[in-house]
């Protein structure tokens, strides 16, 4: 069902939503990017397509905090110092980011649950807005996301007069009739012209035919081998930067660090840019940069998919094209894989 | 450029060199990746020299430059110092490498560009004057000054310092000082104000070593930071301060060596504007030590590196207003 | 809130063998005396000190042994010196069972096994093979041919020579790479040992032990006839979280810590090699 509120009432709508909870959107930053941050009145949202970092973190966060340790002679006294999280709320997650949670779902979700990961995804409301400007480096399309419908627990469009809402999740319907005050019934004629202006748009992005039929069509071993990987991560300059800012990039590291007073035990980001990611005492299977370049392709686009029923491990948000160092990203591996 | 074309396929083909270190085509005009070209094909295909080719492509020659054959680079004025920093410091084997001088007026940098709120960019072209760019939203034309990156802004130099060959006539070396202009602002902010504005840019840190791994300077083969003797090895910040002290001991550590050719601000996805740091210690090595450019030479010994009489005493922060 | 894997059990040693020069073998109990936890012979534990460091190590005790458990343990990085230097009574962590073991009650039930090892290769398999013997009567023969650099670097000999060599219906043949003073049994490499000696071609193989070995012994294998299904191996990669998640010790679509350490190695050959 869908609901609306006029624009003007956006601050008041914000603010109810944050009495209730944090709530967290899209702000400018001083050099014209902008990132998640918490609302408190006088907030204002970005204009921005999205995020220059992904939402992942509100599920995943940098720095995770496992556990702590007291360790006194010899004996070890461990502290499970995990607590549920806040209930909060994410308002402007567009469409490709929207669909990574659900891919990190497939990889915290699954048995044994990710205690830390599920526990956020419980409390956090996840208010997607729908794309009307998208840029040339979008293609979330390939992967059949629809950014002018986004998956989310509620779906919002935004338009020169309204914001309308509908609720896709029984989370979300909580949310919609919490706030129902405020909201008033509606058609869904404004959104439908919306959607249809912005899909003609799409269509005409420079990435909306790129396919990825090639990864469906060839084995594992053959990608694997292929000779066009040492080509592709010649300029790899080995930092994280695709990694950190992709919102389907899940791998990390724990790590102890002792503070003179017991030892924490936390979990961060990793990358499988980096040398050391597989470096054990003895030997590291993954010696040379192409090998850990070659690793982070074949995860999205052939490992994942292999264990997942066929879905791609990337959601075409375009951050790697917009920030990699040295400009080399996954459509360029998928395009230069599909030349043949 | 057609001229960096034809001298690419012309040192390949006369054998003076076996490969080519150039910059890549790519979707868009402004994501030319750095390449390794062997054939006169390859060039033809993708090749590319013009106002978006930005990266310096020096810090690859320490391991092109120990294969086998020469190679042919080019490099921009400002990337000659790094080739010759690095030559100083015995990275790469001078032999197996031919120097193109190529001219430079300004780099393009996209993220000045998006930073204009222009959305959607399909397109760009450049006639040295002013960028046309094309977008999904519309068309415009901006002087290109304004297009430029930090790294570009204030220029340094635009003489090549070491070259085999030079597309084009060579230019000056920059005295204007105008590079330091930001610097100076930072200087005559008061210690509390200083210390917001750093936290304020490095909070914003994601330890994604982009910064160190593109710097010229940074060819440790092994860095501290990935060393897990070191107790510093960590993924991501542990306490709120570790991103700070991650750049200012790699700053340090870079300090007398960096040429300012700015790559850590250009790549860095945070936009944080790192060169700041480094500015800031070449300003105070040329007041202290006398003026001094890392990469102007292969022979001159650094001023850190060396004692002199005239070498300021550690009081002169004191004097400074370190007593603040 | 849900369990968390991550977290992990206190263990205490409560004996410490010193099985070669650089080869300890640990027990470890809980803090009330009682195994951690059950599990299956190839299956491992992630075990910690920390603020030194947690690794993935095989459980090479059998879930027959129904008081303890056993890691033997070499010396060879941070994590593992720390554990060399440690005494009786330290606490460790451990957390597990991780990954899923041999099929020691569906594919090798009521077969012929030929176990190969070499080093710190027979660690693993000693969970199966003293599973095998405590359950005789589920198995066919049993070889088992071992080599080390040295006599002095064969594990676990002491309970070879009188437990194993003594067990009925099963051949154990050692080896040791070079002659060496007080040794009168075979001298030479395990690829070699294995094709002179011939083991029947319809026998179950489980083999551990450095890759170059696995490299020549698989190839000698082979070449006696024996076929990819019938072979199993054990594989080590880095681990960090030893449930699928942290993304370092896939081979290919399969990750070590959850869907191996165990593969047989017609599943190695549909894999990349970068292992």
């Amino acid at each position: 069902m869908m609901f609306r509120l006029p624009i003007n009432e956006l601050d008041g709508f914000f603010a109810k939503i944050a009495a209730g909870r944090r709530l967290y959107l899209p702000v400018d930053q001083n050099d014209g990017t902008s990132a998640f941050a918490e609302w408190s009145e006088g907030t204002k949202m970005s204009e921005n397509l999205n995020t220059l970092r992904s939402a992942k973190s509100f599920f995943f966060p940098q720095v995770t905090n496992l556990c702590d340790f007291n360790v006194k002679d010899k004996e070890i006294e461990v502290i499970d110092n995990r607590a549920d999280s806040e209930d909060f709320a994410v308002f402007g997650v567009r469409g490709c980011d929207a669909r990574a949670f659900t891919i990190l779902d497939k990889v915290f979700l699954v048995d044994p649950i990710d205690s830390y990961y599920a526990t956020r995804r419980e409390h956090g409301v996840i208010i997607t807005l729908a794309c009307t400007m998208p840029e040339e480096h979008c293609f979330c399309n390939v992967f059949g996301i629809d950014a002018t419908s986004p998956e989310g627990d509620v779906t919002t469009w935004k338009t020169d007069s309204y914001l309308y809402l509908n609720a896709n999740t029984e989370k979300g319907e909580a949310f919609i009739a919490g706030i129902k005050d405020i909201l008033e019934e509606c058609a869904a004629d404004e959104v439908e012209a919306q959607r249809a202006k912005t899909k003609e748009i799409m269509a005409k992005l420079p990435f909306a035919n790129v396919s990825t039929e090639y990864f469906e069509k060839n084995t594992l071993l053959d990608i694997f081998n292929s000779e066009k990987w040492e080509k592709l991560s010649e300029a790899c300059i080995a930092c994280g930067t695709c990694t950190f800012v992709c919102p389907t990039c899940q791998c990390y590291d724990i790590k102890d660090f002792d503070t003179g007073h017991g030892v924490k035990r936390y979990r961060t980001w990793d990358s499988c840019m980096y040398a050391d990611f597989t470096k054990m005492a003895a030997a590291n299977s993954r010696n040379s940069q192409m090998q850990r370049f070659r690793q982070r392709f074949m995860h999205k686009l052939v490992y994942f998919p292999d264990n997942n029923n066929g879905e791609f491990g990337c959601v075409g948000c375009g951050r790697c094209l917009t920030r990699c160092p040295i400009s080399m990203n996954i459509v360029k591996v998928i395009k230069t894989f599909g030349e043949e | 450029m057609q001229e960096v074309i034809d001298t690419a396929k012309r040192l390949l083909s006369d054998g003076t060199v076996n490969r080519v270190a150039g910059w890549k085509a790519g979707e868009f005009p402004y994501d030319v990746t750095p390449a390794v070209f062997t054939t006169v094909e390859e060039i033809d295909n993708g090749f590319i020299y013009n106002d978006f080719c930005a990266p310096n492509l020096s810090k690859y020659l320490i391991k092109e430059s120990h294969k086998e054959g020469k190679i042919l680079v080019f490099l921009k004025p400002c990337d000659t110092y790094s080739f010759n920093q690095l030559l100083k410091e015995h990275r790469i084997l001078r032999e197996n490498v031919y120097i193109v001088g190529v001219p430079c007026t300004g780099k393009v940098d996209i993220g000045t560009v998006r930073a204009m709120g222009i959305k959607g960019i399909t397109d760009m072209e450049s006639d040295g004057e002013n960028v046309t760019i094309h977008t999904l939203y519309g068309d415009k034309v901006v002087p290109k000054t304004e297009t430029l990156g930090d790294k570009c802004r204030t220029c340094k130099s635009k003489k090549h310092v070491i070259y085999d060959e030079l597309i084009g006539e060579d230019g000056e070396v920059n005295n204007d000082g105008a590079r330091f202009e930001l610097v100076e602002k930072l200087e005559k902010m008061t210690p509390d104000e200083r210390f917001e504005f750093w936290r304020g840019e490095l909070s914003k840190c994601i330890r994604c070593n982009a910064c160190r791994n593109v710097c010229p300077a940074c060819s440790c083969e092994n860095c501290v930071f990935d060393n897990p003797g070191s107790g510093i090895q960590q993924r991501a910040a542990t306490d709120s301060f570790e991103e700070n002290m991650f750049h200012l001991i790699r700053s340090f550590h870079v300090a007398g060596r960096c040429t300012d050719c700015g790559e850590c601000t250009r790549v860095c996805p945070q936009n944080i504007p790192l060169h700041l740091i480094n500015r800031k210690y070449i300003k105070d090595i040329n007041v202290f030590y006398g003026e001094y450019q890392a990469g102007e030479d292969v022979m001159s010994r650094a001023p850190l590196n060396a004692y002199t009489f005239t070498d300021c005493e550690p009081g002169i922060v004191y004097e400074r207003g370190g007593n603040e | 809130m849900h369990n968390e894997t991550l977290i992990p059990k206190i263990g205490v040693v409560t004996d410490i063998r010193q099985d070669t020069p650089d080869v300890k073998t640990f027990r470890v109990v809980g803090t009330d005396g009682k195994k951690l936890f059950e599990h299956i012979p190839g299956q491992c534990a992630m075990v910690s000190m920390p603020g030194v460091g947690e690794g993935m190590f095989s459980i090479t005790s059998s879930p027959t042994n129904t008081e303890f458990m056993e890691f033997s343990i070499k010396k060879c990085g941070t994590l593992t010196s720390w554990l060399h230097s440690m005494d009786v009574g330290q606490q460790i962590t451990v957390r597990g069972p991780y990954g899923n073991g041999f099929p020691v009650e569906t594919t090798f039930k009521g077969k012929d096994l030929l176990f190969i090892a070499g080093g710190i290769g027979l660690a693993p398999l000693r969970s199966v093979i003293n599973y095998v013997r405590d359950k005789r009567e589920n198995y066919g023969s049993v070889q088992i041919i071992y080599g080390s650099r040295s006599k002095d670097d064969l594990v676990d000999y002491q309970e070879i020579l009188d437990e194993w060599m003594s067990c009925p219906n099963t051949e154990v043949n050692l080896t040791i790479d070079r002659e060496q003073e007080g040794w009168d049994g075979h001298v030479g490499f395990i690829p070699n040992y294995v094709k002179e000696l011939e083991p029947d071609t319809s026998k179950t193989v489980v083999m551990c032990g450095p890759p170059i070995m696995i490299k020549f012994t698989l190839a000698g294998l082979k070449e006696l006839g024996f076929v990819d299904t019938n072979v199993f191996t054990t594989m080590e990669l880095r681990m960090k979280c030893a449930i699928g998640k942290c993304g370092r010790c896939n081979i290919g679509n399969k990750y070590v810590c959850k869907d191996g350490p165990v593969f047989s190695f017609d599943q190695l050959s549909e894999l990349p090699n970068e292992y």
